[in-house]
């Protein structure tokens, strides 16, 4: 058994940084147990010491309002880490320690591995170490994570000090507070309340700060213990309220930042410049949050995303075509005809292939995207347009959902309905959970750039950065109905901190576009295949029997048949797959479909979309090489596309339309029944979507073929 | 010097905050970032649409909607 430790910090404090510093690629991220927080874990060795690291969720605070304090909280109860080291920003030590004093009040063992001494050395902060530590009474390790410098230091000191118990941190509240805790203390003491987990004293802080948490655990324990703390509690409230004209949660916070800066003024933090000196990212942002400059570099950023997304992809994307090609070609020549190699070619190569393909794309979107998200420049963004989303009913940070989703485009809806968890407004929250699957999703674009590349060549860029908008359109048109119908309710807090600008490490990047591409892969490999193969079934079976199939076949495809399975010749190929199932599915419903300009190859695909976006591409390209005319025509499904006089870029563009509002894929159903806790807004987001759809499609096509007529 | 709302003070105006009339979450979310009785603050921009607000506060910036702003009370330079 290795020394457990966890990592605790404020949100941009270099506490990812210190995680992957430590643990490398011996890391895996799961959930805590219960609820939707990302719980990542990992080994690292020192020595002869092992240790087991913890990253618990970033806060600022330890009070019971996020979910992400509750999980920090608990984890610390329940598990009772050797140490907790409290990642500390060395460049923003006065708000950092905030956090410190929280957790030596719950009396757990603390050391501080004091984070970006070398920013904090650039903006003329001297700290005097040895004299923070010996008034704290905790060890401290300098540190600068991002080039791991003090990492041998912090596990020596943490192997050091792990499992002593420190007395718990008592700070002086005033008289009225101290004696209002001494008293509950006792009491809390006498009784045994709440004793097993808790340090008696922070419990009596809790009644005092009214946490709601510890409230509802009191209250279960021991009504009448709870009962005495909560009347005490008020007394002292009314009390403060009439003589200082303040509040005990008000006072407690007063005096912890008091607390801090008494230790700070004696001599651990000198200022060798002016404090208030313009920092580098302040005059950054001068020009980046500007009143003009600011919104037009926002849509030069996009675009420039875009550009780098699709220019510098092409051609890895073009060697994965012609891997699977190869491959497809190699399985063709290996087996002889009949329903395994259709099985194979069409079923697994194309269906992987086609998803597979767009890895390279996808790697270098999120590539773009963590830069952003890295460099600090999402949370400008958030700034920026807070104030619009306040108009559609949704808070500030639903920006990171938002963009997460696919609001920059790629990401996915699943992490997205996820990142919704920083919302606390349960009603905004909900809001942005339904309308994040508009956004366009990493599975959808495939089926953009299909689209695009074989209808809208030369205005690539252009098309994508309308297709953003257009989401982002609807995205905030129907949260703004969904809060003003079916969810109503006022506006909750945006106190956000705009962390400094950092350029992003090499490292940091690639850890975090791997994991979100390996996300995507995963789900290609397992999911889409087994649906690919379910497809190929629907679109195979039932078969005709060969007496329907007596046509013989035209003479100049007699090689192509030789390529396909038997019966799959010109006219015969078409009739079977529409004799299919998929085909009976889709030819059912061309009669609705056909008013948005979609054929009943197209619907198979939609069908298969619900399953998964990306599987529309892979379905379409299965259904047209089943159901093709011509087999000989090797080409790639986009000029396929091209040929199709049923095709043009009317209904490429109403299927776009189609794509980005209708039904969200299953797995995104899922979440968003799950995080909503009700599998109603799973069913209202697959019925609602689809039928908005629907109508934006039918809509577009008829007026857009009425114009051209 | 006198006191105002946080919400009307200018761009790279200064002051000391005064008072937070916040309770609730709201109150803790303020406080939690540091906005306390006796920090000096200053102005560090507005976004496009004039709302939310940046300040810097202690070495850091913080951002927030002027309808929170109107519960910190500053006195200004």
């Amino acid at each position: 058994m290795g020394i457990a430790i966890a990592l605790a910090g404020n949100p941009n404090s270099g506490k990812t940084t210190l995680f992957n510093v430590l643990t490398g690629a011996r890391q895996h991220v799961g959930n805590y147990p219960g609820v939707t927080v990302e719980k990542k874990q990992g080994r690292c060795v020192s020595g002869s010491d092992e240790f087991h690291v913890v990253d618990l969720p970033g806060t600022y605070s330890l009070s019971a309002y996020s979910q992400e304090e509750v999980v920090a909280r608990d984890f610390i109860v329940t598990e009772q880490p050797a140490m907790i080291v409290n990642i500390v920003d060395a460049s923003n030590l006065e708000r950092n320690l905030y956090l410190t004093l929280q957790f030596m009040e719950m009396g757990i063992s603390v050391c501080i591995a004091l984070n970006m001494m070398d920013v904090a050395e650039k903006r003329g902060i001297d700290i005097d170490i040895e004299k923070l530590s010996a008034l704290l009474g905790v060890a401290v390790v300098p540190m600068v994570a991002r080039t791991g410098k003090g990492r041998e230091q912090l596990l020596k000191t943490v192997a050091r000090h792990a499992k002593t118990r420190p007395a718990p941190l008592q700070i002086s509240y005033g008289r009225d507070i101290d004696g209002a805790l001494d008293e509950m203390e006792a009491k809390i003491r006498f009784d045994n309340f709440l004793t097993s987990q808790y340090v008696p004293r922070w419990v009596a802080l809790k009644y005092l700060e009214n946490d709601l948490q510890i409230l509802e655990m009191g209250k279960k324990q021991n009504p009448e213990t709870h009962a005495w703390l909560t009347n005490t509690a008020q007394t002292l409230a009314r009390h403060l309220d009439t003589t200082l004209d303040t509040h005990p949660e008000g006072m407690i916070a007063d005096q912890r930042y008091g607390f801090i800066s008494s230790i700070l003024k004696q001599g651990v933090m000198t200022w060798s410049r002016d404090q208030n000196r313009l920092e580098i990212s302040d005059k950054i942002d001068k020009i980046v949050t500007h009143r003009f400059l600011g919104p037009l570099l926002m849509v030069a950023v996009l675009m420039g995303l875009y550009q780098f997304t699709f220019a510098y992809s092409a051609v890895p994307v073009a060697w994965c075509e012609n891997l699977f090609a190869w491959l497809g070609g190699r399985v063709d020549s290996l087996l002889s005809d009949g329903l395994i190699k259709s099985l194979m070619i069409s079923g697994i190569i194309d269906g992987v292939g086609g998803v597979l393909g767009f890895v390279p794309l996808i790697l270098f979107m999120f590539l773009g995207i963590s830069f952003l998200e890295d460099s600090g420049y999402l949370a400008r963004m958030a700034f920026m347009l807070d104030r619009v989303f306040r108009i559609f009913g949704l808070h500030g940070a639903s920006v990171m959902a938002f963009i997460v989703s696919g609001g920059i485009a790629g990401g996915c809806a699943v992490p997205g309905v996820m990142a919704t968890r920083t919302l606390k407004s349960p009603k905004e929250r909900l809001a942005t959970l339904l309308t994040v699957p508009f956004m366009n999703c990493g599975a959808k674009l495939p089926v953009y750039a299909l689209l695009v590349a074989a209808f809208f060549t030369e205005h690539r860029a252009r098309v994508m950065l309308l297709i953003t908008f257009i989401s982002w359109a609807g995205a905030l048109l129907v949260a703004r109905l969904l809060r003003s119908t079916v969810i109503t309710g006022p506006a909750t807090p945006f106190v956000m901190e705009l962390p400094p600008y950092r350029l992003p490490t090499f490292r940091g990047l690639a850890i975090h576009t791997w994991e979100r591409t390996w996300q995507y892969i995963r789900k290609a490999g397992t999911v889409i295949l087994g649906i690919s193969i379910v497809l190929w079934a629907m679109m195979t079976f039932p078969r005709l029997d060969t007496a329907k199939m007596a046509d013989p076949a035209p003479a100049g495809t007699q090689q192509a048949a030789a390529r396909q399975t038997g019966e799959e010749q010109a006219g015969p190929a078409a009739t079977a797959l529409r004799y299919s199932i998929a085909g009976r599915m889709g030819t059912a419903l061309e009669s609705i479909t056909h008013l948005a300009g979609f054929d009943w190859q197209t619907n198979i695909a939609l069908v298969g979309g619900f399953a998964a976006k990306e599987v529309v591409v892979s379905t379409l390209g299965t259904a047209y090489s089943l159901g093709d005319v011509d087999p000989e025509d090797a080409g790639s499904l986009s000029e396929r596309l091209q040929s199709d006089p049923g095709w043009g870029p009317v209904t490429a563009f109403s299927l776009i339309l189609f794509t980005i509002f209708y039904s969200p894929c299953f797995v995104t159903v899922v979440c968003i029944a799950k995080e909503s806790g009700s599998w109603k807004w799973g069913a209202f987001s697959m019925v609602f979507n689809t039928l908005l759809a629907l109508g934006v499609s039918i809509g577009f096509f008829q007026t857009a073929t009425w114009i051209m007529s | 010097m006198p006191y105002i709302q946080l919400r009307q003070m200018q761009v790279n105006q200064t002051g000391t905050i005064a008072g937070i009339k916040a309770r609730g979450e709201l109150g803790t979310r303020l406080r939690d970032m540091g906005l306390v009785p006796g920090k000096e603050i200053q102005i560090q921009g507005k976004a496009p649409l004039y709302d939310p607000v940046s300040l810097r506060i202690m070495g850091f910036t913080l951002t927030l909607r002027n309808n929170e702003a109107d519960h910190i009370l500053v006195e200004v330079n």
